[in-house]
């Protein structure tokens, strides 16, 4: 944990999250502006011309009101758009729409979870609908509007300043993550900017009654970066007090590269954003039985995974692993429902380490989520059937093959010889090889670990098909027998 | 005048044949910005083909130059849209059209509808239809100038604070502005979104039912739509009527008062109970008006940046100059002044003394009018304190004009219907109209009040 002997940091964080709608949140536009032309998924409402009107999209609000389940969070009854207005060229209508005086979530928590099994909430204070803007590529002495992401449908969630560490304000943001897409809310991918972070962080002396004066690091799209930017904040304001200087109320911007924060506005050049109901939209209103039928839908959050994994006492980084993919913790539920903790247990870290490959991999794998054939798989390697080392190899294959494990494994040849007579007789070769004398030697003088040379032997004249247990046994029956 | 049967049953290329060469006629009123002669033509040819007719199958009508069409320019009456050209279509034209009307031509207007003269207009004011050294009133002053002068049967207008009724009074034509919601507003440029409303200018009521008939309705693309609630009436029963006292007072003028009672007293004649009301609040009406639409007119506004269309400043230096030059010349001065008046009610630390306080005033105000409908069908007063005034009498002094609007926009605020029906003239012959005014979604019955007094 960074800490300071006299100065303490609390950090509130607000985060954008762009819904997993077909349509933008306003004009029936395609929401997927990823590897398209500019300006190609628009329509004459994402272009803000004369005449046009938002027409609310329902699916944005499902999510939104799937979010509030995922943050613990009450839904209102009744909540509004607003209009926040300011020029730049990305924004088509000299506004954006958003909900300033009634959000659609209200309150909430986030247990953020940590390695050692602890956990720390952080309050929401509310979270809001609104339209994204278009993207600015500036050049020499000209830029160019793309609106493919004007419109968008995003859920900003803004937390209290309830964080105190860049390690609590990292692992909130990969939890808000998870939540996100566990709940289908988002697609939650962070590399085209599905969710940005801002981080707001102040730096007060130990004990001090009131909170100092703030900065928001805004649009970080990594939670290392939240990490890192916090991080940096804290050095950077505790500097500036030690030299007797006053932090600026102030938003800046964060340089990946340099590890560095720079100031971008001040507060004196806040922009009056002049808030406005918005006359053209009507305001959602739900009902107590619409509500909880959205929410009923909701799938399995992460902490039911977590409780349901305490059985099978997994490493807390194998545990994060899984929870990296929602698909990978619902196979591993479903297979310690159907097969027990001892089977789930083995499948759960199969599907740890294969987190780790590459997306291609990845998106791969995901066409293979059957849990029968990883529970037979299992079950092979509980039997001796396959070293754990073979079943590997079986596991990759499995995850893009129609085959069976036993199929897999006939067709590899790795199906463990745990039939003794044909052991028996590489044992006695192996033995009756000289290469062997020195170990033999060794195992005689009480050296019980020179069998390892033996069992390996075997091992390589089985061609890795051995049981190695077995083998080991039968090695010290016959050295027993001589 | 022409009525409505006669357009129906003549053949659709000479009602538009005639209809333009009306146009080209009065050109001296300045009623037009836009005429579309080959488009009209052939499509009065594709109709006049067809075995299946509309029913408003070959009848002319033009609209106010803040409806989006396909094919002309969309000028909102400003050198912002000069030359803007709309790839959509308002709703309420498509649907005229889809009925077999022809729209032969956009109407002027006061830019982006900000005025109650047409003298707003970057391409010159309208003239009045009665007297050309007169104002045609406005917005709306275009659509009501066109139908005065029997250019078409119809015209459409939006409606905000007046601007279909008033220059419908100032040139002696019937003007709807229906219950807000009742008409899709996509399409059109908005003014004021909580209270613009698509209507209609006619030659006679039963042209306006007809048209509101066809344009009422549900619109997927307007959100503030209502469902089609709309179902003319066929016969008028005794209906008991208010007389609004507050809008009978001294600042009236003298005529417009007794035309107003006129009209009155050949209510009571045909057997409808009248009794003087109060509406106390309606003397905030104004005010919050002034509060409340300019803040929408500054949001609504801020589109206009020269960044995707419109006028855009090409000696711009930054994005800045870009957005002042552009916008500076691209809006008139009573623009600029709604806009400014907008942004500050709107600002932080008065938002919640001007705009929250004026839409506190208008809940009192729409609470007033839901008591009075609780024993009264209609509520009945002049459109207009005056009649039209001249050209250039009010235009350096915008309060002065602003009051002209005193008893337009209380209904605009409250979203109820609301007409103005010719009434007789003055004694120097100027047409007055009257106003009547009933409870949302009672547009019908208005209407079939109107009818029964034009007979």
């Amino acid at each position: 944990m960074t800490t300071h002997p006299d100065y303490e940091m609390t950090i509130g964080i607000e985060c954008h999250v762009q819904l997993a709608t077909l349509t933008k949140l306003f004009s029936g536009s395609d929401n997927d502006a990823r590897d398209k032309d500019p300006n190609s998924a628009t329509s004459p409402i994402d272009f803000g011309l004369p005449g046009m009107l938002p027409v609310l999209n329902r699916e944005a609000v499902v999510l939104a009101v799937k979010a509030g389940k995922a943050l613990n969070a009450d839904i209102a009854r009744v909540s509004r758009f607003d209009r926040k207005h300011y020029f730049y060229p990305d924004l088509p209508k000299g506004y954006q729409i958003t909900q300033m005086y009634q959000p659609i979530i209200l309150g909430g928590t986030v247990d953020v979870p940590f390695e050692d099994g602890s956990t720390v909430p952080v309050r929401i204070h509310h979270a809001h609908l609104e339209e994204d803007a278009g993207k600015l590529t500036h050049y020499a002495n000209y830029s160019l509007v793309d609106l493919n992401r004007a419109g968008t449908p995003l859920i900003e969630i803004v937390s209290e300043p309830d964080m105190h560490s860049p390690q609590v304000a990292k692992a909130y943001a990969a939890e808000l993550h998870k939540l996100m897409a566990y709940a289908g809310v988002t697609f939650g991918d962070l590399y085209h900017g599905n969710m940005r972070f801002d981080v707001n962080l102040s730096v007060a002396k130990k004990g001090a009654t009131e909170l100092g004066t703030r900065t928001e690091v805004k649009n970080l799209n990594s939670f290392r970066s939240v990490e890192r930017a916090a991080e940096y904040e804290f050095a950077r304001q505790i500097e500036r007090l030690e030299k007797g200087e006053v932090i600026v109320q102030e938003t800046r911007g964060w340089d990946e590269a340099t590890g560095t924060t720079i100031s971008q506005r001040s507060k004196e050049d806040a922009q009056d954003y002049r808030y406005m109901p918005d006359p053209d939209i009507p305001p959602i209103v739900l009902g107590e039985d619409e509500i909880r039928a959205i929410q009923e839908s909701v799938p399995r959050l992460p902490a039911s995974y977590r409780q349901a994994w305490q059985s099978l006492s997994l490493d807390p980084s194998v545990v994060q692993s899984l929870l990296a993919n929602p698909s990978y913790a619902l196979l591993i539920a479903t297979i310690q429902e159907v097969a027990g903790d001892t089977l789930a247990r083995r499948v759960a870290h199969w599907f740890s380490s294969a987190v780790s490959q590459s997306q291609e991999e990845e998106a791969i794998i995901a066409s293979n989520f059957v849990p029968e054939g990883y529970i037979e798989l299992a079950q092979m390697v509980e039997d001796q059937e396959l070293s754990s080392t073979a079943a590997k190899d079986v596991f990759h294959a499995l995850l893009t093959s129609e085959l069976t494990p036993r199929q897999i494994a006939e067709e590899k040849n790795l199906l463990q010889m745990s039939d003794e007579s044909a052991l028996k007789e590489i044992v006695r070769a192996v033995v009756d090889d000289p290469a062997s004398t020195q170990s033999i030697t060794d195992i005689k003088a009480g050296q019980e670990k020179a069998i390892g040379y033996l069992v390996g032997q075997v091992m390589k004249r089985s061609a890795g098909k051995a049981n190695p247990s077995i083998a080991q046994a039968l090695i010290k029956a016959e050295l027993d027998a001589r | 005048m022409a009525g409505l049967s006669s357009y129906l049953h003549t053949p659709a290329r000479e009602n538009v044949e005639r209809a333009l060469s009306q146009a080209k006629e009065h050109e001296a009123f300045h009623a037009l910005l836009h005429l579309s002669e080959e488009k009209a033509l052939s499509r009065a040819d594709l109709i006049d083909s067809q075995e299946k007719k509309g029913r408003l199958a070959g009848v002319p009508f033009i609209v106010k130059d803040n409806f989006l069409t396909i094919g002309e320019p969309t000028t909102a009456a400003s050198e912002m849209l000069a030359s803007f050209q709309a790839p959509v279509m308002a709703t309420a034209v498509e649907k005229l059209e889809a009925e077999g009307a022809i729209c032969i031509g956009k109407a002027n207007l006061d830019a982006f509808a900000h005025g109650g003269s047409t003298e707003n207009s970057a391409f010159g004011p309208t003239k009045n239809a009665v007297d050309q050294t007169r104002v045609a009133g406005g917005s709306s002053g275009g659509s009501a100038v066109s139908v005065a002068l029997d250019i078409v049967p119809f015209a459409l207008g939006t409606d905000t604070g007046g601007s279909i009724r008033q220059p419908a009074s100032f040139n002696g034509v019937v003007g709807v502005k229906p219950t807000y919601g009742a008409v899709s507003r996509y399409g059109v440029v908005a003014m004021a979104s909580s209270t613009d409303v698509i209507g209609v200018l006619s030659n006679t009521v039963e042209t306006s039912e007809l048209v509101l008939d066809i344009m009422a309705g549900r619109d997927a693309k307007d959100m503030t739509t209502l469902p089609d609630f709309f179902e003319p009436l066929s016969e008028s029963a005794p209906r008991k009527i208010g007389v609004i006292k507050e809008f009978m007072t001294s600042d009236v003028d003298s005529e417009v008062r007794q035309k107003t009672q006129d009209y009155i007293d050949a209510l009571r004649g045909r057997g409808h109970t009248v009794e003087e009301v109060s509406l106390p609040m309606s003397k905030y009406a104004l005010a919050v008006y002034y509060v409340v639409v300019p803040a929408e007119v500054s949001s609504n506004l801020g589109r206009y940046d020269g960044i995707r269309y419109g006028l855009r400043a090409s000696d711009a230096t930054s994005i800045a100059s870009l957005y002042g030059l552009s916008r500076d010349r691209g809006f008139m001065p009573e623009n600029k002044r709604r806009i400014m008046l907008g942004s500050y009610v709107l600002s932080s630390g008065f938002f919640d003394a001007y705009y929250l306080q004026a839409q506190k005033v208008r809940t009192l105000l729409i609470n007033e009018f839901n008591a009075l409908f609780a024993s009264y069908d209609v509520l009945i007063g002049p459109v207009v304190p005056t009649p039209a005034f001249k050209l250039g009498e009010n235009t350096d002094n915008p309060i002065h004009m602003y009051l002209s609007d005193v008893m337009t926009v209380p209904a605009s605020l409250a979203g109820l219907p609301a007409l103005s029906v010719p009434a007789g003239t003055t004694d120097s012959g100027l047409p007055v109209g009257v106003q009547l005014i009933g409870q949302r979604q009672s547009d019908a019955l208005l209407l079939a009040l109107a009818k029964e007094g034009e007979a």
